[in-house]
């Protein structure tokens, strides 16, 4: 039966999708039901928006917001959020979340399976046995034992914690540096990380890049950490002095390395794909269904608070 | 003071062959021209054996040695003793529990999430040089997801201590059920695979485990299923695992051990849901030496006189 065809009213607020042509944002489709999205700054829409995703790490500076005079909100796709001048957003009373814990036990499970790949020697094993060396060669060299190694974390945050609960089941010590002690936790706490690195066996990087932070993994605490010494970073690439590392690594003054990330993604220093005490992953400690559809659920939760003036889901802190 | 002689059965780690070498006539025989003549020719002298998880020593090498005492074994794994004809014989047989216990768990935790995550094709994929920025590939989360243990000993048990911190339910397949453990029991492997996504395989082989994970089992387990094997090769049905595997009846595995090693089946080499480790399971420095300590410890305990420190015979 055909009626006065009133347009629906479409109620749904306005956001825009702030990416990099090469970064596309997983499950965008599910939003659609809840907002109108758009994703150019060009379109006269960047007028009006009042929130943006910013998906992956897309740069959101002073120039960008000067695009978008309405806006109120970044919601940020990651944990982290160096890519975001957060003093800018500040200065124009424009609130920033991140993705909250929604990708936490994630990083973990990364940051122990890269640690047991070095020290196992898992991944360096694995291609020996596909080039077919095994009949030939015998035995693989020993690797290291991961029971009673001393875990020193960088940064307890979120990721941190869970990094610890998991290692702690192996047989491991932990201790950390953060920007400050927390009083709730058991593990030691040392005031910097050279003092953390010299009593360590494994320097697991968890911690936000800031410029405080930037290069906090330099000469210094890599010479502390020593020959014996291992390095994983599920941070950010600018957390470690990648030149640095490089050097240690190829002339033997460190024991391995785990990275996640590097300074210049996608670009990876190639003295490393020599070395087998080295594993390097192309920047997927979140990559999976599960951290997709969590991130998908705090994104949609941050949003819908905005809209509805209550208090968002996970405001950034700085710990 | 008398040497005594000790065959020992394959190369080791050179501390092991040293701390053997410092205090018995070591008779190697893998260097022998002819092994059979070897320990024909030293039959009237050999007292000990020692051998590991892959070589042991069978009822015709046992009788072809009227003097021997002791098989010390650098292993936990047995499966290649004659045991009833040691014991027929009154011949000692002692081998390294608890000391690879951490190692083998820990190295089961890193299949699993070398499996999971994908960590080898990445590593491969960054080393090729063809990284591009925005790229990304969907793994598979391991926090949360039930793990299933067939052999709940002292492997199996350390290996659900370091599931448990990871979140993951835990269920277990024994001969027996364990009365004071919190985990869930199965009555059959087949009803364990068919209630975890991951398999972990940490019993001892013996005639009654031979294949106990089979085509069933592999389908069981499937598409979204990952297998780990730390124990034997012939747990394993081999053929079976590597059409499940190509034909996508079972989402991946993690291999530490095959039925012939060290061959591996070539047509695991292409596929991207399975990790491939040449049998590494106690192999660190720390471990192989606390594991040789005991080899030497125990034969020098029975050839003094003394309680034996890990007698299985």
């Amino acid at each position: 039966m055909a009626t006065k065809d009133n347009e629906v009213e479409d109620h749904r607020p306005l956001v825009l999708i702030h990416h990099l042509p090469s970064f596309k944002l997983p499950l965008q489709d599910r939003l659609i039901t809840h907002f109108r999205l758009f994703d150019s700054l060009a379109s006269p829409e960047a007028s009006s928006v009042r929130a943006l995703i910013c998906v992956g790490p897309t740069p959101v500076t002073a120039d960008t917001l000067d695009h978008l005079p309405s806006l109120r909100l970044v919601v940020g796709s990651s944990a982290g959020l160096d890519h975001v001048d957060l003093a800018e957003c500040r200065r124009r009373g424009i609130a920033v979340t991140n993705s909250g814990d929604a990708n936490s036990e994630n990083v973990a499970d990364y940051a122990v399976a890269l640690l047991l790949d070095v020290l196992r020697r898992v991944s360096a094993a694995d291609r020996f046995v596909r080039s077919g060396l095994w009949p030939q060669m015998g035995e693989y060299p020993l690797g290291c034992k991961l029971g009673g190694k001393r875990i020193g974390i960088v940064g307890l945050g979120s990721i941190g914690s869970e990094v610890a609960k998991r290692l702690v089941a192996f047989g491991c010590t932990v201790a950390y540096n953060s920007r400050n002690k927390k009083p709730s936790v058991l593990y030691p706490y040392y005031a910097n990380v050279h003092d953390l690195a010299v009593n360590s066996d494994v320097l697991i990087v968890c911690c936000a890049l800031t410029n405080e932070t930037h290069h906090i993994i330099n000469k210094d605490v890599l010479t502390a950490l020593g020959r014996e010494g291992f390095i994983i970073n599920v941070g950010r690439g600018a957390l470690v002095d990648e030149k640095e590392l490089v050097q240690f690594l190829v002339q033997g003054e460190i024991g391995g390395a785990g990275l996640d990330v590097f300074e210049n993604e996608p670009n990876v220093p190639k003295e490393l794909f020599a070395l087998d005490n080295v594993v390097l992953s192309p920047h997927l400690a979140i990559s999976t269904p599960e951290s997709f559809e969590a991130l998908n659920e705090v994104i949609i939760a941050n949003l819908k608070a905005f809209f509805l003036s209550k208090p968002l889901l996970s405001p950034f802190q700085q710990e | 003071m008398e040497s005594i002689d000790v065959l020992m059965l394959c190369p080791m780690i050179s501390y092991l062959e040293q701390e053997l070498q410092s205090r018995y006539n070591v008779l190697k025989l893998w260097t022998a021209q002819e092994k059979s003549q070897f320990i024909k020719d030293h039959s009237a002298t050999i007292r000990a054996i020692v051998g590991d998880g892959g070589h042991g020593a069978d009822a015709e090498m046992i009788e072809a040695l009227p003097r021997l005492e002791i098989l010390s074994s650098n292993s936990v794994g047995v499966d290649k003793i004659d045991l009833e004809k040691c014991r027929e014989k009154g011949i000692r047989v002692t081998y390294t529990p608890d000391v690879l216990t951490d190692e083998v768990a820990d190295l089961a935790i890193g299949l699993i999430l070398a499996v999971l995550r994908r960590l080898c094709e990445s590593d491969r994929y960054v080393r090729s040089g063809k990284w591009k920025k925005g790229d990304f590939k969907l793994t598979t989360k391991f926090t949360g997801k039930t793990v299933g243990i067939i052999g709940l000993g002292r492997i199996g048990m350390a290996i659900a201590k370091r599931a448990e911190a990871f979140n993951c339910p835990i269920c277990y397949y024994s001969r027996t059920e364990k009365p004071d453990t919190k985990y869930k029991y199965y009555p059959s492997v087949l009803e364990l695979a068919s209630n975890c996504q991951i398999l972990v395989v940490a019993c001892s082989l013996t005639a009654e485990t031979r294949h106990i994970v089979n085509r069933e089992v592999m389908n069981a387990l499937g598409p979204k299923g990952v297998l780990i094997n730390i124990g034997r090769g012939p747990h394993v049905d081999e053929p079976e695992l590597v059409s499940a595997l190509v034909e996508g009846r079972l989402g991946g595995a993690g291999l530490d051990v095959y039925e012939h090693e060290p061959e591996v089946p070539e047509e695991l080499f292409g596929l991207e849901n399975v990790v491939l480790l040449p049998h590494v399971g106690t192999a660190t420095v720390e471990t192989r030496k606390a594991m040789a300590d005991l080899v030497v410890g125990n034969l020098e305990a029975h050839f003094s006189n003394k309680p034996l420190l890990t007698p299985l015979v």
